[in-house]
């Protein structure tokens, strides 16, 4: 295949740039607050989309388990949204002021010792990265120092994901149950839930996650990007050149996680709650499809594929929840007989070629439509 | 958490969570039987498989209210008929599954997990349309019904022996199939090293095409053997097939005996410790014992020594 213009360094900043122009500039420009705060909400599973393309796309992990960490993520911010929101004269007319509401119909009478450090902005905004990572590194560092990996690792991470959900439901005076954290309110004085607040925050999550895509783009460029590829295609020959496969894998699968925390956090800020139905394994399960939909190996086409796929699930249940269900079954089905690669892989095979011979003919490019367009 | 019970209490609640231990261990063995031969035999992540089981319950379901309304005679019987058709139902839906979509993917293992996935909210979807959301449950003839009493603390409901000699005359049939027939013998030398199985002559796709259907064909009659013990819904399967693949990895994939060996492990600990805790905190305390011991022990309890 000759060398395109879109490829390389060059190219992917394009890439980059036609993103954030979308995002940045032509999405809040036309769509109203509402919308803007669904792909918003959108937006931050693209977070998780992103880290799977390191995990999965380049480095072969498959985890089924990402929304563990979207999941802890979120439910670390909500965990100091919600100790702001009850205050004891927000709560006085529980039987203990001071504590969340679901704590008290829970008959808890004080605040639990792992809720006591979220009083703490600075505290909270360290465990949405760190919280999930930790827990990554320890799934890691057992599972890849014992050469546990491919079909093994999905399943396992399955398991816990599925764990977790079981263990947040059950526990329902310290987590807030099936309900999740719900009623946040402010941070740090700040209303959460006027127009302005959800404009704000759709900016942050949105240069946030342009960052992390930077980020991620930054990392596969380097020659840990390079060894993660190798070992994806053949690990033990990466074994026998000196490498210590097992941290490398344990580090993408950590950076992925944390990524994932960062979205979650991101999710509870815009939607205004958590619950353990962004944790177990059908939403984790989706976020995987969101990825292979933009292609695996794309950061950007990531990005995409989420954005399409919820705004198909979105307009698709508002019209015909029914057969919601059954278009989900046919895109993973034909995602991975047909398009293994995704949009991304449609891009670079139909666009890409045509946009060079446009080039060629001394005609200006516009890759910002075509790639629309190609959405 | 022994306070306030007698001596002969406990033996008495042991017996008897022990015998709910043996229901839930019965179920067990019949779905990771499929897995075990469809993962553990052929590789193949079957995500759908808790579906083909739902449709194994969703014919009993059938088959019992055809029988009770036009052939009232035969109702004392009706399980077999339903059984067998469970069997044919999920079988060759499985075997059609293969030939579309298992097929295409056998070095891409990663990738028939999300196929199946797909499968399995699809299935779903279609017995949401056909059968409603609501769960369904069987009427069992009179004879399945009640209980002996063994002593006066301790009784053993009927239906759940019977679904626990069902579950040993199914293993001793798979096992004597796969272990004793020359058609297993086939299947594992295919299983083992498909090119030269190739070699001498077997048809290795058609035992492919077999061997899942049979998976699926077991997860078939497991569905109807759960109607006699639970109720039913479009979402069931989902429920189970975790634990599933956790009773599979955690026997040691290759091995049948292996995974008979962990759902009787995973299903008595779980059982013993609802009685005493709640039941979701007795089944995180078991998964989570099950995955700590898998993060020890990778290759799970029995290992098949095979030559690569």
């Amino acid at each position: 295949m000759t060398r395109s213009f879109l490829t390389g360094t060059r190219g992917e900043l394009l890439g980059v740039g036609v993103l954030a122009l979308l995002v940045l500039l032509v999405l809040p420009l036309s769509l109203d607050v509402f919308r803007l705060n669904l792909v918003g909400k959108y937006l931050t599973y693209a977070f998780v989309a992103v880290g799977l393309v390191l995990c999965w796309g380049s480095a072969g992990i498959l985890s089924l388990g990402q929304g563990i960490f979207f999941g802890l993520g979120g439910y670390c911010m909500a965990m100091f949204l919600k100790l702001e929101a009850s205050n004891p004269e927000a709560t006085k007319i529980q039987s203990t002021p001071g504590i969340p509401d679901f704590m008290d119909w829970n008959q808890l009478t004080s605040l639990p010792w792992f809720w006591e450090p979220f009083h703490s902005l600075t505290f909270s905004l360290a465990a949405v990265v760190l919280v999930p990572s930790a827990l990554a590194f320890v799934i890691g560092v057992a599972m890849f120092k014992r050469r546990v990996g491919g079909v093994y690792f999905a399943i396992i991470t399955q398991a816990i994901a599925a764990i977790l959900t079981i263990l947040i439901v059950g526990q329902q005076g310290y987590t807030g149950g099936i309900n999740g954290i719900t009623d946040l309110r402010t941070l740090k004085g700040w209303d959460i839930r006027t127009d302005e607040a959800k404009l704000v925050l759709y900016f942050v999550n949105a240069a946030l996650l342009l960052g992390c895509i930077l980020l991620c783009l930054a990392v596969r460029r380097s020659k840990l990007g390079r060894i993660l590829v190798a070992l994806r295609d053949k690990e033990d020959r990466v074994r026998f050149s000196g490498y210590d496969v097992a941290n490398f894998k344990t580090f993408v699968f950590c950076l992925a996680a944390a990524l994932a925390g960062v979205g979650g956090a991101m999710f509870t800020l815009q939607v205004g709650f958590m619950s353990p139905s962004f944790v177990g394994i059908v939403p984790s399960i989706e976020l995987v499809i969101y990825c292979a939909v933009g292609g695996r190996l794309s950061l950007l086409g990531a990005v995409y594929g989420t954005l399409l796929v919820n705004w198909a699930k979105t307009s698709f249940s508002e019209s015909f929840p029914e057969l919601w269900l059954f278009a989900m079954g046919a895109l993973f089905i034909g995602v991975v007989m047909a398009f293994p690669n995704g949009l991304a892989g449609l891009f670079q095979t139909h666009v890409v070629p045509r946009l060079d011979r446009l080039r060629g003919r001394g005609l200006p490019p516009v890759p910002g439509p075509t790639r629309m367009a190609a959405e | 958490m022994f306070d306030g019970y007698s001596l002969s209490e406990l033996g008495s609640i042991f017996a008897m969570q022990g015998f709910a231990g043996l229901i839930l261990f019965s179920v067990f063995v019949l779905m990771a039987l499929g897995l075990a031969i469809i993962f553990g035999q052929m590789g193949v992540i079957n995500m759908a498989h808790g579906e083909f089981m739902i449709l194994g319950a969703y014919v009993t379901f059938v088959c019992s209210h055809l029988v009770g309304e036009h052939a009232p005679w035969l109702f004392p019987g009706y399980f077999f008929i339903a059984m067998a058709l469970a069997f044919v139902a999920s079988g060759s839906l499985g075997m059609l599954v293969e030939w579309s979509l298992i097929r295409f993917l056998y070095r891409r293992p990663l990738d028939t997990l999300l196929a199946t996935w797909g499968l399995s909210l699809i299935m779903q979807q279609i017995f949401r349309s056909t059968f409603g959301a609501r769960e369904v449950g069987v009427t069992l003839p009179d004879w399945l019904m009640g209980s002996l009493s063994l002593t006066d603390t301790i009784e053993v409901p009927i239906n759940g022996l019977f679904v626990m000699a069902l579950t040993m005359t199914i293993s001793a049939v798979v096992y004597a199939v796969l272990f004793r027939a020359r058609w297993g013998r086939g299947v594992r030398a295919v299983m083992q090293n498909r090119v030269m199985a190739g070699a001498v002559g077997i048809n290795t796709e058609k035992v492919d095409r077999y061997t899942f259907g049979l998976g699926c064909g077991i997860a078939g009659v497991a569905g109807s053997a759960f109607t006699m013990v639970g109720s039913t819904g479009p979402t069931s399967g989902q429920l189970y097939i975790v634990d599933t693949f956790l009773v599979v990895v955690f026997g040691g994939a290759q091995s049948l005996i292996g995974t008979i060996a962990s759902a009787f492990t995973i299903s008595q600990a779980q059982s013993t410790m609802e009685f005493f805790l709640s039941g979701s905190m007795a089944k995180v305390l078991t998964l989570l014992t099950v995955v700590g011991i898998l993060m020890l022990r990778p290759q799970g309890l029995f290992v098949l020594k095979v030559r690569r």
